[in-house]
Protein backbone atom coordinates (compact mmCIF):
# COMPACT_ATOMS: atom_id res chain seq x y z
CA UNK A 1 0.00 0.00 0.00
CA UNK A 2 1.74 3.37 1.09
CA UNK A 3 0.67 6.73 0.95
CA UNK A 4 2.19 9.54 -1.16
CA UNK A 5 1.74 13.61 -0.76
CA UNK A 6 3.32 16.36 -2.08
CA UNK A 7 2.35 19.96 -1.75
CA UNK A 8 3.90 22.32 -4.49
CA UNK A 9 3.80 26.36 -3.17
CA UNK A 10 2.67 29.12 -6.41
CA UNK A 11 2.17 31.73 -4.31
CA UNK A 12 5.36 32.34 -1.87
CA UNK A 13 3.56 34.00 0.74
CA UNK A 14 2.35 30.65 2.00
CA UNK A 15 5.47 29.85 2.41
CA UNK A 16 5.62 30.40 5.61
CA UNK A 17 2.89 28.01 6.09
CA UNK A 18 4.51 25.27 4.44
CA UNK A 19 4.58 22.71 7.21
CA UNK A 20 0.66 23.56 8.42
CA UNK A 21 -0.60 23.01 5.55
CA UNK A 22 1.35 19.73 4.92
CA UNK A 23 0.93 18.28 8.56
CA UNK A 24 -2.83 16.96 8.14
CA UNK A 25 -2.27 15.97 4.55
CA UNK A 26 0.84 13.63 5.82
CA UNK A 27 -1.47 12.33 8.61
CA UNK A 28 -5.03 11.40 6.19
CA UNK A 29 -2.57 8.84 4.78
CA UNK A 30 -2.24 7.03 8.16
CA UNK A 31 -4.36 4.13 7.16
CA UNK A 32 -2.10 3.14 3.53
CA UNK A 33 1.10 3.39 5.88
CA UNK A 34 0.96 3.32 9.50
CA UNK A 35 4.65 1.67 10.08
CA UNK A 36 6.62 4.74 9.13
CA UNK A 37 6.51 8.31 7.95
CA UNK A 38 9.14 10.94 6.59
CA UNK A 39 9.11 13.91 4.30
CA UNK A 40 11.90 15.87 2.43
CA UNK A 41 11.28 20.24 3.06
CA UNK A 42 12.89 22.72 0.37
CA UNK A 43 13.38 26.12 1.64
CA UNK A 44 16.41 27.91 3.58
CA UNK A 45 18.73 27.59 0.97
CA UNK A 46 22.38 27.96 1.79
CA UNK A 47 24.53 30.38 -0.67
CA UNK A 48 26.12 29.01 -3.63
CA UNK A 49 29.63 27.30 -2.41
CA UNK A 50 28.16 25.83 1.08
CA UNK A 51 26.47 23.05 1.58
CA UNK A 52 23.11 22.00 4.29
CA UNK A 53 23.66 18.30 5.09
CA UNK A 54 20.95 15.94 7.41
CA UNK A 55 22.42 14.17 9.57
CA UNK A 56 20.79 11.27 11.51
CA UNK A 57 22.14 9.54 15.07
CA UNK A 58 20.37 6.86 16.08
CA UNK A 59 20.99 8.61 20.39
CA UNK A 60 19.37 11.57 21.02
CA UNK A 61 21.43 12.91 22.97
CA UNK A 62 24.17 12.75 20.35
CA UNK A 63 26.93 15.22 20.68
CA UNK A 64 26.49 17.36 17.72
CA UNK A 65 28.17 20.53 18.90
CA UNK A 66 31.82 18.51 19.10
CA UNK A 67 31.03 17.21 15.72
CA UNK A 68 30.60 21.16 14.23
CA UNK A 69 33.21 21.85 16.02
CA UNK A 70 35.40 19.43 14.95
CA UNK A 71 34.27 20.76 11.38
CA UNK A 72 34.95 23.87 11.98
CA UNK A 73 38.62 23.37 12.78
CA UNK A 74 39.55 20.63 10.49
CA UNK A 75 37.50 21.73 7.19
CA UNK A 76 38.66 25.35 8.27
CA UNK A 77 34.91 26.33 7.05
CA UNK A 78 31.94 28.09 8.73
CA UNK A 79 29.78 25.42 10.24
CA UNK A 80 25.72 26.34 10.98
CA UNK A 81 23.92 23.60 12.42
CA UNK A 82 20.45 22.51 14.74
CA UNK A 83 19.20 19.55 16.25
CA UNK A 84 15.64 18.51 15.43
CA UNK A 85 15.21 14.97 17.23
CA UNK A 86 17.54 12.69 16.45
CA UNK A 87 18.52 14.51 13.25
CA UNK A 88 20.49 17.87 12.89
CA UNK A 89 21.06 19.90 10.01
CA UNK A 90 24.23 21.18 9.39
CA UNK A 91 25.23 23.77 6.85
CA UNK A 92 28.74 24.29 6.07
CA UNK A 93 30.82 26.54 3.99
CA UNK A 94 32.70 23.64 1.54
CA UNK A 95 31.50 21.48 -0.82
CA UNK A 96 29.52 18.84 -0.58
CA UNK A 97 32.15 16.24 -1.31
CA UNK A 98 34.43 17.53 1.18
CA UNK A 99 31.59 17.39 3.49
CA UNK A 100 30.20 14.55 3.05
CA UNK A 101 33.41 12.66 3.34
CA UNK A 102 34.35 14.49 6.42
CA UNK A 103 31.55 13.11 8.00
CA UNK A 104 32.27 9.46 6.34
CA UNK A 105 35.33 9.66 7.97
CA UNK A 106 35.01 11.47 11.10
CA UNK A 107 31.42 10.08 12.30
CA UNK A 108 30.99 6.57 10.78
CA UNK A 109 28.08 5.91 12.57
CA UNK A 110 25.93 9.08 11.46
CA UNK A 111 23.99 8.74 8.59
CA UNK A 112 23.29 11.07 5.85
CA UNK A 113 19.80 11.88 4.79
CA UNK A 114 20.38 14.21 2.43
CA UNK A 115 22.85 16.41 1.15
CA UNK A 116 22.15 19.79 -0.90
CA UNK A 117 21.40 23.31 -1.17
CA UNK A 118 17.88 23.37 -0.42
CA UNK A 119 16.74 19.74 1.12
CA UNK A 120 16.15 18.35 4.51
CA UNK A 121 14.86 14.71 5.14
CA UNK A 122 13.27 14.02 8.36
CA UNK A 123 12.29 10.29 8.64
CA UNK A 124 11.67 7.60 11.34
CA UNK A 125 9.21 4.45 12.29
CA UNK A 126 5.96 5.06 13.89
CA UNK A 127 2.57 6.79 13.07
CA UNK A 128 2.79 9.61 10.68
CA UNK A 129 1.28 11.75 13.54
CA UNK A 130 3.76 11.16 15.91
CA UNK A 131 6.70 11.71 13.14
CA UNK A 132 4.94 15.06 12.21
CA UNK A 133 5.07 15.94 16.39
CA UNK A 134 8.19 14.61 17.04
CA UNK A 135 10.10 16.81 14.08
CA UNK A 136 7.33 19.88 14.71
CA UNK A 137 5.91 19.56 10.88
CA UNK A 138 3.38 22.58 11.74
CA UNK A 139 6.37 25.35 12.26
CA UNK A 140 8.33 24.53 9.09
CA UNK A 141 8.75 26.76 6.24
CA UNK A 142 9.70 26.00 2.83
CA UNK A 143 8.55 26.02 -0.88
CA UNK A 144 8.09 22.73 -1.32
CA UNK A 145 7.17 19.34 0.12
CA UNK A 146 6.79 15.96 -0.56
CA UNK A 147 5.87 13.02 2.07
CA UNK A 148 5.38 9.43 2.71
CA UNK A 149 3.77 6.45 4.91
CA UNK A 150 4.86 3.47 4.43
CA UNK A 151 3.02 0.02 4.70
CA UNK A 152 6.61 -2.11 3.80
CA UNK A 153 6.55 -4.90 1.53
CA UNK A 154 10.06 -5.30 -0.44
CA UNK A 155 11.76 -4.78 2.58
CA UNK A 156 12.31 -4.19 6.51
CA UNK A 157 10.36 -1.35 8.65
CA UNK A 158 13.43 0.00 9.60
CA UNK A 159 14.43 4.23 9.78
CA UNK A 160 16.53 3.52 7.09
CA UNK A 161 13.59 2.03 4.55
CA UNK A 162 11.65 4.47 4.98
CA UNK A 163 11.14 7.19 2.60
CA UNK A 164 11.85 9.74 1.03
CA UNK A 165 14.95 8.59 0.16
CA UNK A 166 17.56 10.69 -1.88
CA UNK A 167 20.80 9.67 -3.71
CA UNK A 168 21.64 13.07 -5.24
CA UNK A 169 21.81 16.59 -4.21
CA UNK A 170 18.85 18.16 -3.51
CA UNK A 171 16.70 14.95 -5.49
CA UNK A 172 14.59 12.98 -3.72
CA UNK A 173 11.74 10.85 -4.29
CA UNK A 174 8.81 9.03 -2.56
CA UNK A 175 7.42 5.89 -3.93
CA UNK A 176 4.07 4.33 -3.60
CA UNK A 177 4.20 0.53 -5.52
CA UNK A 178 6.60 -1.82 -5.84
CA UNK A 179 9.82 -2.48 -8.14
CA UNK A 180 10.44 -6.02 -9.67
CA UNK A 181 14.13 -5.10 -11.60
CA UNK A 182 15.40 -3.29 -8.34
CA UNK A 183 17.83 -6.12 -8.00
CA UNK A 184 19.61 -6.04 -11.19
CA UNK A 185 19.37 -2.51 -11.57
CA UNK A 186 20.84 -1.83 -8.39
CA UNK A 187 24.11 -3.72 -9.61
CA UNK A 188 24.44 -1.92 -12.93
CA UNK A 189 23.89 1.68 -11.15
CA UNK A 190 26.63 0.54 -8.48
CA UNK A 191 28.94 -0.20 -11.12
CA UNK A 192 28.24 3.50 -12.26
CA UNK A 193 29.08 4.86 -9.05
CA UNK A 194 25.70 5.50 -7.52
CA UNK A 195 26.05 4.52 -3.52
CA UNK A 196 22.90 2.90 -1.87
CA UNK A 197 22.55 2.49 1.78
CA UNK A 198 19.46 -0.29 1.87
CA UNK A 199 18.14 -2.72 0.00
CA UNK A 200 15.03 -0.95 -0.92
CA UNK A 201 13.36 -0.66 -4.19
CA UNK A 202 12.72 2.54 -4.07
CA UNK A 203 16.39 3.57 -3.10
CA UNK A 204 16.54 2.13 -6.34
CA UNK A 205 14.31 4.40 -8.56
CA UNK A 206 15.65 7.65 -6.50
CA UNK A 207 19.14 6.42 -7.51
CA UNK A 208 18.16 5.86 -11.48
CA UNK A 209 16.95 9.44 -11.36
CA UNK A 210 20.23 10.47 -10.07
CA UNK A 211 22.34 8.84 -12.53
CA UNK A 212 19.97 10.28 -15.42
CA UNK A 213 20.30 13.45 -14.02
CA UNK A 214 24.08 12.98 -13.56
CA UNK A 215 24.81 11.91 -17.56
CA UNK A 216 22.86 15.66 -17.92
CA UNK A 217 19.18 14.33 -18.54
CA UNK A 218 16.65 17.02 -17.51
CA UNK A 219 14.17 15.81 -15.07
CA UNK A 220 11.54 15.62 -18.09
CA UNK A 221 14.56 13.78 -20.12
CA UNK A 222 15.41 11.12 -16.70
CA UNK A 223 11.54 10.55 -16.16
CA UNK A 224 11.09 9.31 -19.51
CA UNK A 225 13.76 6.84 -19.79
CA UNK A 226 12.64 5.56 -16.41
CA UNK A 227 9.72 4.44 -18.13
CA UNK A 228 11.72 2.49 -20.14
CA UNK A 229 13.84 1.38 -17.71
CA UNK A 230 11.94 0.73 -14.19
CA UNK A 231 9.69 -2.32 -14.44
CA UNK A 232 7.14 -2.68 -11.81
CA UNK A 233 4.64 -0.87 -10.06
CA UNK A 234 4.46 2.88 -9.69
CA UNK A 235 3.04 6.43 -8.42
CA UNK A 236 6.32 8.46 -7.54
CA UNK A 237 6.52 11.89 -6.54
CA UNK A 238 10.01 13.72 -6.86
CA UNK A 239 11.44 16.77 -5.36
CA UNK A 240 14.37 19.07 -6.69
CA UNK A 241 15.81 22.29 -5.45
CA UNK A 242 13.90 23.86 -7.91
CA UNK A 243 10.86 21.50 -9.22
CA UNK A 244 8.05 19.31 -8.45
CA UNK A 245 7.52 15.94 -10.55
CA UNK A 246 4.80 13.29 -10.54
CA UNK A 247 4.86 10.07 -12.84
CA UNK A 248 2.46 6.39 -12.63
CA UNK A 249 3.57 4.10 -14.62
CA UNK A 250 2.08 2.72 -17.77
CA UNK A 251 -0.32 0.49 -15.60
CA UNK A 252 -1.39 3.15 -13.31
CA UNK A 253 -2.82 0.60 -10.65
CA UNK A 254 -1.38 2.85 -7.76
CA UNK A 255 -3.38 5.59 -7.58
CA UNK A 256 -2.47 9.12 -7.44
CA UNK A 257 -4.64 12.77 -7.66
CA UNK A 258 -3.73 15.71 -8.10
CA UNK A 259 -5.09 19.75 -7.14
CA UNK A 260 -4.04 22.72 -8.22
CA UNK A 261 -4.97 26.79 -7.66
CA UNK A 262 -3.53 30.11 -8.14
CA UNK A 263 -1.91 29.29 -5.05
CA UNK A 264 -0.36 25.84 -4.98
CA UNK A 265 -0.38 22.29 -6.68
CA UNK A 266 -0.70 18.96 -4.48
CA UNK A 267 -0.46 15.44 -4.78
CA UNK A 268 -2.35 12.57 -3.04
CA UNK A 269 -2.53 9.30 -3.22
CA UNK A 270 -6.35 9.64 -2.18
CA UNK A 271 -8.08 12.87 -2.16
CA UNK A 272 -9.15 12.11 1.19
CA UNK A 273 -5.25 13.87 2.07
CA UNK A 274 -6.60 16.91 -0.49
CA UNK A 275 -9.62 18.13 1.61
CA UNK A 276 -7.95 20.70 4.23
CA UNK A 277 -5.90 22.72 1.90
CA UNK A 278 -7.32 25.75 1.46
CA UNK A 279 -9.69 26.53 -1.69
CA UNK A 280 -10.12 22.96 -2.84
CA UNK A 281 -13.72 23.05 -3.00
CA UNK A 282 -12.30 25.14 -6.18
CA UNK A 283 -9.43 24.02 -7.51
CA UNK A 284 -8.63 21.76 -10.57
CA UNK A 285 -8.76 17.93 -9.70
CA UNK A 286 -7.48 15.40 -11.79
CA UNK A 287 -5.91 12.12 -11.86
CA UNK A 288 -2.71 11.74 -13.29
CA UNK A 289 -2.59 9.92 -16.76
CA UNK A 290 -0.75 6.90 -17.10
CA UNK A 291 2.80 6.95 -18.30
CA UNK A 292 2.84 10.81 -18.41
CA UNK A 293 4.86 13.34 -16.61
CA UNK A 294 3.57 16.19 -14.85
CA UNK A 295 6.40 18.57 -13.74
CA UNK A 296 6.79 22.13 -11.81
CA UNK A 297 9.92 24.07 -11.78
CA UNK A 298 10.44 27.47 -10.15
CA UNK A 299 12.98 29.28 -12.79
CA UNK A 300 15.17 31.68 -10.02
CA UNK A 301 18.10 29.63 -10.13
CA UNK B 1 -35.25 14.23 3.74
CA UNK B 2 -32.88 13.16 5.84
CA UNK B 3 -29.55 14.58 6.30
CA UNK B 4 -26.05 12.86 7.25
CA UNK B 5 -23.37 15.00 7.92
CA UNK B 6 -20.22 12.98 7.28
CA UNK B 7 -18.06 15.58 9.54
CA UNK B 8 -20.47 14.78 12.63
CA UNK B 9 -21.49 10.91 11.49
CA UNK B 10 -19.37 8.40 10.80
CA UNK B 11 -19.53 6.38 7.66
CA UNK B 12 -20.65 2.76 9.41
CA UNK B 13 -23.23 5.52 11.38
CA UNK B 14 -24.72 6.13 7.54
CA UNK B 15 -24.22 3.23 6.21
CA UNK B 16 -26.52 1.27 9.13
CA UNK B 17 -29.24 3.98 8.70
CA UNK B 18 -29.40 3.38 4.88
CA UNK B 19 -29.42 -0.36 5.25
CA UNK B 20 -32.32 -0.38 8.19
CA UNK B 21 -34.41 1.09 5.36
CA UNK B 22 -34.14 -2.65 3.71
CA UNK B 23 -36.30 -3.84 6.23
CA UNK B 24 -38.67 -0.92 6.60
CA UNK B 25 -38.48 2.20 4.53
CA UNK B 26 -39.06 4.90 6.23
CA UNK B 27 -37.70 7.82 4.69
CA UNK B 28 -37.10 7.71 1.18
CA UNK B 29 -34.45 11.04 0.45
CA UNK B 30 -31.55 11.14 1.33
CA UNK B 31 -28.66 13.89 1.91
CA UNK B 32 -25.02 13.26 2.81
CA UNK B 33 -23.38 16.44 3.48
CA UNK B 34 -18.93 16.67 3.81
CA UNK B 35 -17.91 13.20 2.73
CA UNK B 36 -14.29 14.29 2.21
CA UNK B 37 -13.05 11.50 -0.09
CA UNK B 38 -14.24 8.71 2.94
CA UNK B 39 -14.23 5.40 1.22
CA UNK B 40 -17.37 2.96 1.17
CA UNK B 41 -20.23 5.55 1.14
CA UNK B 42 -23.38 3.89 0.84
CA UNK B 43 -22.58 0.58 0.01
CA UNK B 44 -24.65 -2.99 0.21
CA UNK B 45 -28.03 -0.71 -0.16
CA UNK B 46 -31.34 -2.32 -0.66
CA UNK B 47 -33.89 -0.29 -1.56
CA UNK B 48 -35.70 2.10 -3.30
CA UNK B 49 -34.36 5.30 -2.39
CA UNK B 50 -32.21 8.48 -3.28
CA UNK B 51 -29.47 9.61 -2.02
CA UNK B 52 -27.55 12.19 -2.60
CA UNK B 53 -23.73 12.92 -1.49
CA UNK B 54 -23.08 16.45 -1.80
CA UNK B 55 -19.15 16.08 -2.66
CA UNK B 56 -15.88 14.02 -3.71
CA UNK B 57 -16.00 10.33 -2.21
CA UNK B 58 -13.38 8.20 -1.79
CA UNK B 59 -13.46 4.31 -2.61
CA UNK B 60 -16.17 1.95 -3.62
CA UNK B 61 -18.82 4.69 -3.33
CA UNK B 62 -22.25 2.91 -4.01
CA UNK B 63 -20.81 -0.47 -4.64
CA UNK B 64 -23.09 -3.31 -4.09
CA UNK B 65 -26.15 -0.99 -4.86
CA UNK B 66 -29.09 -2.91 -5.47
CA UNK B 67 -32.44 -0.72 -6.09
CA UNK B 68 -31.26 2.74 -4.90
CA UNK B 69 -30.45 5.47 -7.21
CA UNK B 70 -27.06 7.22 -5.56
CA UNK B 71 -25.91 10.55 -7.02
CA UNK B 72 -22.41 11.60 -6.60
CA UNK B 73 -22.35 15.69 -6.83
CA UNK B 74 -18.42 15.31 -7.35
CA UNK B 75 -15.74 13.18 -8.08
CA UNK B 76 -15.80 9.52 -7.34
CA UNK B 77 -12.78 7.58 -6.38
CA UNK B 78 -12.00 3.79 -7.59
CA UNK B 79 -14.50 1.44 -7.86
CA UNK B 80 -17.54 3.19 -7.66
CA UNK B 81 -20.55 1.05 -7.82
CA UNK B 82 -18.55 -2.05 -7.99
CA UNK B 83 -20.56 -5.50 -8.16
CA UNK B 84 -23.70 -3.20 -8.61
CA UNK B 85 -26.78 -5.51 -8.85
CA UNK B 86 -29.54 -2.75 -9.82
CA UNK B 87 -30.47 0.86 -9.17
CA UNK B 88 -28.58 3.53 -10.71
CA UNK B 89 -25.51 5.64 -9.90
CA UNK B 90 -24.98 8.93 -11.10
CA UNK B 91 -21.28 10.75 -10.85
CA UNK B 92 -21.74 14.50 -11.71
CA UNK B 93 -18.01 14.58 -11.78
CA UNK B 94 -15.15 11.92 -12.76
CA UNK B 95 -14.94 8.38 -11.34
CA UNK B 96 -11.36 7.14 -10.72
CA UNK B 97 -10.25 3.31 -11.96
CA UNK B 98 -12.36 0.15 -12.53
CA UNK B 99 -15.90 2.20 -11.98
CA UNK B 100 -18.66 -0.15 -12.59
CA UNK B 101 -16.47 -3.26 -11.75
CA UNK B 102 -17.64 -6.40 -12.20
CA UNK B 103 -21.42 -5.07 -11.60
CA UNK B 104 -24.53 -7.57 -12.69
CA UNK B 105 -26.95 -4.63 -13.10
CA UNK B 106 -28.44 -1.10 -13.25
CA UNK B 107 -27.25 1.94 -14.78
CA UNK B 108 -24.26 3.65 -14.12
CA UNK B 109 -24.05 7.18 -15.72
CA UNK B 110 -20.65 8.99 -15.20
CA UNK B 111 -20.89 12.74 -16.21
CA UNK B 112 -17.17 13.68 -16.57
CA UNK B 113 -14.62 11.25 -17.60
CA UNK B 114 -13.56 7.53 -15.92
CA UNK B 115 -10.15 6.60 -15.59
CA UNK B 116 -8.77 2.97 -16.62
CA UNK B 117 -10.52 -0.21 -16.58
CA UNK B 118 -13.87 1.45 -16.68
CA UNK B 119 -16.04 -1.78 -16.46
CA UNK B 120 -14.15 -4.00 -15.89
CA UNK B 121 -15.52 -7.33 -15.80
CA UNK B 122 -18.99 -6.10 -16.07
CA UNK B 123 -21.70 -8.45 -15.97
CA UNK B 124 -24.52 -6.87 -17.23
CA UNK B 125 -24.31 -3.47 -15.94
CA UNK B 126 -24.92 -0.54 -18.45
CA UNK B 127 -22.21 2.42 -18.17
CA UNK B 128 -22.67 5.74 -19.72
CA UNK B 129 -19.71 7.93 -19.85
CA UNK B 130 -19.65 11.47 -21.39
CA UNK B 131 -16.19 12.09 -20.89
CA UNK B 132 -13.30 9.66 -22.11
CA UNK B 133 -12.27 6.16 -20.67
CA UNK B 134 -8.87 5.22 -19.54
CA UNK B 135 -7.12 2.11 -20.64
CA UNK B 136 -8.51 -1.56 -20.48
CA UNK B 137 -11.71 -0.56 -20.15
CA UNK B 138 -14.43 -3.09 -20.02
CA UNK B 139 -11.33 -5.80 -19.97
CA UNK B 140 -13.27 -9.27 -20.20
CA UNK B 141 -17.02 -7.39 -20.30
CA UNK B 142 -19.32 -10.19 -19.97
CA UNK B 143 -22.80 -8.96 -20.45
CA UNK B 144 -24.29 -5.20 -20.63
CA UNK B 145 -23.28 -1.80 -22.55
CA UNK B 146 -20.79 0.52 -22.23
CA UNK B 147 -21.45 4.12 -24.09
CA UNK B 148 -18.32 6.45 -24.49
CA UNK B 149 -19.33 9.70 -25.68
CA UNK B 150 -15.36 10.74 -25.62
CA UNK B 151 -12.55 8.83 -26.34
CA UNK B 152 -11.49 5.39 -25.27
CA UNK B 153 -8.04 4.61 -24.28
CA UNK B 154 -5.94 1.50 -25.24
CA UNK B 155 -6.67 -1.73 -25.13
CA UNK B 156 -10.76 -1.26 -25.27
CA UNK B 157 -12.66 -4.37 -24.82
CA UNK B 158 -9.44 -6.50 -24.31
CA UNK B 159 -10.75 -10.66 -24.17
CA UNK B 160 -14.13 -8.98 -24.41
CA UNK B 161 -17.36 -11.88 -24.20
CA UNK B 162 -20.72 -10.41 -25.16
CA UNK B 163 -20.66 -6.79 -23.41
CA UNK B 164 -21.89 -4.02 -26.08
CA UNK B 165 -19.34 -1.13 -26.52
CA UNK B 166 -20.40 1.98 -28.23
CA UNK B 167 -17.67 4.88 -28.47
CA UNK B 168 -18.37 8.10 -30.26
CA UNK B 169 -14.68 9.61 -30.34
CA UNK B 170 -11.45 7.53 -31.22
CA UNK B 171 -10.37 4.21 -29.41
CA UNK B 172 -6.51 4.87 -28.99
CA UNK B 173 -6.29 0.57 -29.75
CA UNK B 174 -8.26 -2.51 -29.50
CA UNK B 175 -7.93 -5.44 -26.82
CA UNK B 176 -7.40 -9.01 -28.16
CA UNK B 177 -10.64 -10.29 -29.58
CA UNK B 178 -12.13 -6.97 -29.52
CA UNK B 179 -13.39 -5.73 -33.04
CA UNK B 180 -15.44 -2.87 -34.70
CA UNK B 181 -18.54 -4.25 -35.60
CA UNK B 182 -21.59 -3.22 -37.62
CA UNK B 183 -23.90 -0.92 -36.10
CA UNK B 184 -27.61 -2.76 -36.80
CA UNK B 185 -31.56 -1.30 -36.45
CA UNK B 186 -31.36 -2.97 -33.27
CA UNK B 187 -28.23 -1.75 -31.82
CA UNK B 188 -29.01 2.44 -32.74
CA UNK B 189 -32.45 1.36 -30.79
CA UNK B 190 -30.13 0.01 -27.63
CA UNK B 191 -28.03 2.89 -28.00
CA UNK B 192 -31.22 5.43 -28.65
CA UNK B 193 -32.61 3.91 -25.35
CA UNK B 194 -29.15 4.00 -22.92
CA UNK B 195 -28.91 7.78 -23.71
CA UNK B 196 -32.11 8.44 -23.13
CA UNK B 197 -32.24 6.73 -19.52
CA UNK B 198 -29.12 8.47 -18.99
CA UNK B 199 -30.02 11.85 -19.68
CA UNK B 200 -27.36 12.50 -22.19
CA UNK B 201 -28.24 14.53 -25.46
CA UNK B 202 -25.92 12.59 -27.94
CA UNK B 203 -26.70 11.41 -31.78
CA UNK B 204 -26.82 7.74 -31.59
CA UNK B 205 -25.85 7.33 -35.13
CA UNK B 206 -22.83 9.46 -34.48
CA UNK B 207 -21.13 6.30 -32.30
CA UNK B 208 -19.17 3.11 -33.51
CA UNK B 209 -20.26 0.15 -32.19
CA UNK B 210 -17.28 -2.60 -30.99
CA UNK B 211 -18.03 -6.32 -29.60
CA UNK B 212 -16.45 -10.08 -29.51
CA UNK B 213 -14.61 -11.10 -32.24
CA UNK B 214 -15.40 -14.74 -30.25
CA UNK B 215 -11.96 -15.92 -31.15
CA UNK B 216 -10.90 -16.21 -27.28
CA UNK B 217 -13.83 -18.36 -26.60
CA UNK B 218 -12.37 -21.88 -26.29
CA UNK B 219 -8.47 -23.01 -25.79
CA UNK B 220 -7.16 -23.79 -29.45
CA UNK B 221 -4.79 -26.78 -29.03
CA UNK B 222 -2.95 -25.13 -31.81
CA UNK B 223 -2.09 -21.89 -29.58
CA UNK B 224 -0.11 -24.84 -27.12
CA UNK B 225 3.30 -23.39 -28.45
CA UNK B 226 2.14 -19.83 -26.40
CA UNK B 227 2.41 -21.16 -23.46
Amino acid sequence: MCGIVGLYLKNRALESQLGALFEPMLIAMTDRGPDSAGFAIYGDEVADGSIKLTLRHADENYDWAALAEKAQSELNAGVEWFKNSKVAVFKLQTSAAIAEAFVKATAPEVLILSAGQSIEILKEVGLPENIADTFNLKEMKGSHIIGHTRMATESAVTMEGSHPFSTGMDLCLVHNGSLSNHNRLREELKREGIVFETENDSEVAAGYLTWRLQQGDSLNEALTNSLKDLDGFFTFTIGTRDGFAVLRDPIACKPAVMAETDDYVAMASEYQALTTLPGIENARIWEPEPATIYVWERSSH
Amino acid sequence: MKTINLTEQSVRDLNQALHDQAIECTEREWEVLEPKGQHNIACGLDQNISVDIKGPTGYYCAGMNKKAHVTIHGNAGQGVAENMMSGTVRVKGDASQAAGATAHGGLLVIEGNAAARCGISMKGVDIVVKGNVGHMSCFMGQAGALVVCGDAGDALGDSLYETHIYVKGEVKSLGADCIQKEMREEHIEELTELLNRAGVDEDPTAFKRYGSARQLYNFKVDNTSAY
